[in-house]
């Protein structure tokens, strides 16, 4: 398959970083690959010409003249101009001074707009705020069900009637009064921006409940396709911002930059797995820092700091401060690394990551075959491997049902991952930038977080 | 496995690192991230890892065979239609739409790009234009640069130099793309005996309206059709696809709760099929992200139950959707190494989407496009005709 657009970016910047100096051709060549990178990611076609003319603008501007470090003043130049388009902050709902708040969803068929409702009801609800949820949707067989549904998983009041769009979220903002709820959310059916009937009824159920907030929902893969609907739902009820579905996937989301400088109102939340509360504020920072290949850091951080226990997490740092590991800390922090989720995620928010790597299958039954390994070890072989002699090697190898080169491979390759933590102590007094260049074996050692100073903390 | 240690090391390293980096950051302002009152990210970090011991592929198949020995009288429930209603919710002839037809609701805009070519000699802003053209269309930059590299030879050899023709060159390239000698897309039915189709593919691309809609021709040709209601994850899946039964007549079988186990379902579907001397199960399954390994294993379990009726399997539909981008081809790639999957359903193709991606994945993975979804009608959906598609991937793009 081809490079993700970080590898291609990350291969573009080796390129001008070995260089000392960016002249206007290498701005014109590096374009030219960001161009395709852009493409490659389902950026619209015309949004790319016009982010690539603004860089290009930048990039050959004043900020060149001063530059200590053009490669990396050509990242920031492009990262900056990225998240100025995904949109400078996380957006907030607005929220109406004389309650009901409205938000209006819609999109096209299959975008999510259903559970994204459910979701965005049970967001605000542990925010403190009462909604509604109101199922529009009378198309779709069984649509107002499944809302139903979800409205009682979260635990949130739901409105629907037989009778039309237009008059359920009329009649649901009457209800809404009722039940003194202070925030009503409105699905509507899927719908396609060229078919003018269900484009005069969403008119039409926007000029009925007067929405606050008129929400575009987009699926993450949309292609080429993301402007159009964008433009002609703008044109028709106005969006007032845009919500992000299945980012938990691994498109690259380029429709998000399409979006956004069509719409040119902010990317206000993103729906990140299936799970009821697997839905988040947006946020363009990182988006952006995927884009620019420096790792979703932060998603990464959110998720082992609600993984890891305090405890287990000073533990992980005294381990790393003294460079010291035993099978039974690998053992350990292998099981914490699990509850983060598959490996395969994992690593993909990893900055810097050789796409070798990143693509690598990773078996969960070989993450087995280690565990088995080490569990079939006494607590003594763990933490001092140098006693396994042969027969406690042919031992381990019958307790784990391996064979022993199996466990010879494993702690060959141990001792030199004890070796490496050595060659790197203090990396976490220092913080990330001193494992920069470290880790001999470790071929991701220069892109850890930081890689690329400045840029990470913003 | 050497890959494996090195890996881990590096999230060991990373989880310190990060540590440090989060108290760093702390330190720092952090408007938008740490500043939240209320962190819904944390939440959903916190429930995912509830989620991973999720017991692994084998347990699941020894709970499953388990469970398969003696299936518990109540795990599903076949429900027939009135033979009235059926009778009467049969369409005689269901009329399909055409293919041109509906991608004529664009055609009005052909003038677009290749109409302010027209009247030009074909120079390198022509090249540009049907690149961009291609582009827009979802192609992709790699199926459009072969494309363009095969025209431009053509070109040369039929010393081509009006728009109009290398325009006719490029729409060539694409249905000889598509039309390849092998290139198969009938949708398999054995006589005889019990036919499964199994469809699959991302979240919210149409695979239970694709079924509905499919259930209701086959039914109409005097097809014996069962629905398989394997989705019990999204809410009212299954009943949305019980009104399906319901208009066309077929049968279904459904679990009697959400979130109940898919295969039990398919298992039921295919011995009341089997009893019931059925010729087809039409299995729905949910939508999941291919990148979730869990949710492909379990895809994988699915195709397996089915496959214990040797043969039965005659069709893995991808259902793809038309404005899916660069991703599909991914997905059919992911889904392909999953179920073995023997051709695309590509849906929602009445809208200005162009599904340029199915290219991609005819090139690539050699999987045919069976049948086009245009419209919420029963009878919108519709073979695939590939010489119209390649004249629809120009149309109304207005290179402007």
């Amino acid at each position: 398959m081809f490079d993700s657009l970080s590898d291609r970016l990350e291969g573009i910047f080796a390129k001008v970083r070995n260089r000392g100096r960016l002249t206007e051709r290498d701005v014109d060549e590096v374009s030219r690959e960001i161009r395709l990178a852009l493409l490659e990611a389902d950026v619209n076609v015309r949004v790319v010409k016009a982010f690539i003319a603004r860089v290009k603008e930048r990039a050959v501007g004043q900020e060149l003249s001063k530059a200590l470090d053009p490669g990396q003043q050509f990242i920031k130049i492009v990262h900056d101009e990225l998240v100025e388009t995904l949109g400078g902050t996380t957006g907030k709902l607005t929220m109406s001074p004389k309650p009901p708040t409205v938000v209006l969803l819609a999109g096209l068929q299959g975008s999510g707009k259903t559970t994204a409702a459910g979701k965005l009801a049970r967001l605000l609800k542990s925010q403190g705020l009462q909604p509604l949820l109101v199922g529009a949707d009378l198309q779709r067989p069984a649509a107002v069900e499944q809302l139903r549904v979800l409205a009682r998983r979260v635990d949130v009041p739901f409105y629907s009637d037989a009778s039309d769009p237009v008059s359920v979220a009329r009649n649901a903002m009457a209800e809404a009064g009722r039940l003194g709820r202070n925030i009503v959310i409105v699905d509507t059916a899927g719908r396609l921006q060229i078919d003018s009937e269900l484009m005069d009824e969403l008119r039409a159920i926007d000029a009925a409940v007067q929405p606050q907030n008129t929400l575009l929902v987009v699926d993450a893969m949309t292609g080429q396709e993301a402007v159009n609907v964008a433009e002609a739902f703008n044109e028709t009820v106005g969006l007032d911002g845009v919500i992000l579905t299945k980012i938990d996937g691994d498109a690259r989301g380029g429709a998000a930059l399409s979006v956004k400088e069509v719409v040119g109102k902010p990317i206000l939340f993103a729906g990140t797995g299936e799970k009821l509360d697997e839905f988040e504020p947006f946020h363009p920072d990182r988006m952006a820092g995927r884009i620019l290949g420096m790792g979703d850091v932060l998603t990464l951080i959110e998720k082992v700091e609600s993984t890891f226990e305090e405890e287990e997490k000073r533990r992980a740092e005294e381990m790393l401060q003294s460079g010291r590991i035993t099978l039974e800390d690998f053992l350990e922090q292998m099981q914490q690394v699990k509850r983060m989720g598959p490996l395969q995620n994992v690593l993909g928010m990893l900055p810097g990551m050789p796409k070798e790597l990143r693509n690598a299958e990773i078996e969960d039954k070989e993450i087995a075959k280690i565990e088995a390994i080490i569990r079939s070890m006494t607590p003594e072989e763990r933490r001092k491997p140098e006693v396994i002699n042969g027969s406690r090697r042919l031992r381990i190898s019958q307790g784990s049902g391996t064979s022993t080169s199996d466990v010879n491979n494993l702690l060959k390759q141990f001792k030199q991952v004890q070796q490496m933590m050595k060659g790197m102590p203090g990396a976490a007094r220092k913080g990330k930038k001193g494992k920069k260049g470290k880790g001999p074996r470790l071929p991701v050692g220069g892109g850890l977080p930081g890689g690329i100073p400045g840029l990470s903390s913003r | 496995m050497i890959v494996l240690v090195v890996l881990v090391v590096v999230v060991i390293v990373l989880v310190a690192g990060g540590v440090v980096l989060v108290r760093r950051a702390r330190t720092k302002e952090h408007p938008g991230v740490e500043g939240e009152p209320e962190a819904p990210s944390r939440a959903s970090a916190a429930s995912t890892t509830e989620e991973i011991p999720t017991p692994t592929v084998e347990e699941l198949e020894r709970l499953l065979e388990a469970e398969l020995e003696e299936p518990p009288a109540d795990s599903a429930v076949v429900a027939e239609a009135e033979p009235e209603a059926a009778v009467e919710a049969v369409p005689e002839v269901i009329e399909k739409a055409r293919l041109r037809d509906r991608l004529g609701r664009t055609r009005s805009a052909f003038a677009g790009a290749f109409g302010r070519m027209r009247g030009r000699k074909v120079d390198a802003e022509t090249w540009d234009e049907l690149e961009e053209a291609l582009l827009l269309a979802d192609v992709g930059m790699t199926t459009t640069s072969q494309l363009l590299d095969a025209v431009r030879t053509r070109a040369k050899e039929t010393s081509a130099t009006e728009p109009d023709e290398v325009i006719a060159l490029v729409r060539d390239e694409v249905v000889a793309l598509l039309d390849g000698d092998t290139t198969d897309r009938t949708l398999h039915v054995a006589g005889d005996e019990l036919n499964v189709w199994l469809f699959v593919g991302v979240n919210g691309v149409g695979k239970t309206t694709t079924i509905g809609k499919l259930a209701s021709q086959q039914v109409a040709d005097g097809k014996r059709v069962v629905l398989a209601a394997a989705d019990t994850f999204r809410a009212a899946a299954a009943d949305q696809l019980a009104l399906w039964a319901q208009r066309t007549g077929g049968e279904i079988v459904r679990s009697n709760q959400d979130g109940a186990d898919p295969g039990s379902v398919v298992f039921d579907a295919m011995s009341a099929a089997s009893s019931r001397h059925a010729d087809l199960v039409l299995v729905d399954t949910a939508g999941r992200l291919h990148t979730k390994a869990n949710l492909m294993e379990e895809l994988k379990k699915l195709r397996r139950i089915v496959d214990r009726t040797p043969g039965a399997c005659k069709e893995v539909l991808l259902v793809v959707d038309a404005s899916t981008g660069q991703n599909g081809l991914v997905q059919a790639k992911q889904f392909a190494d999953a179920v073995d999957v023997t051709g695309i359903v590509l849906t929602k193709l009445d809208g200005t989407a162009k599904g340029g991606i199915v290219l991609a994945i005819q090139s690539e993975l050699g999987l045919p496009v069976k049948v086009v979804g245009v419209g919420e009608g029963v009878g919108d959906l519709i073979e695939f005709d590939s010489s119209e598609f390649a004249s629809a991937l120009f149309e109304g793009i207005d290179a402007g």
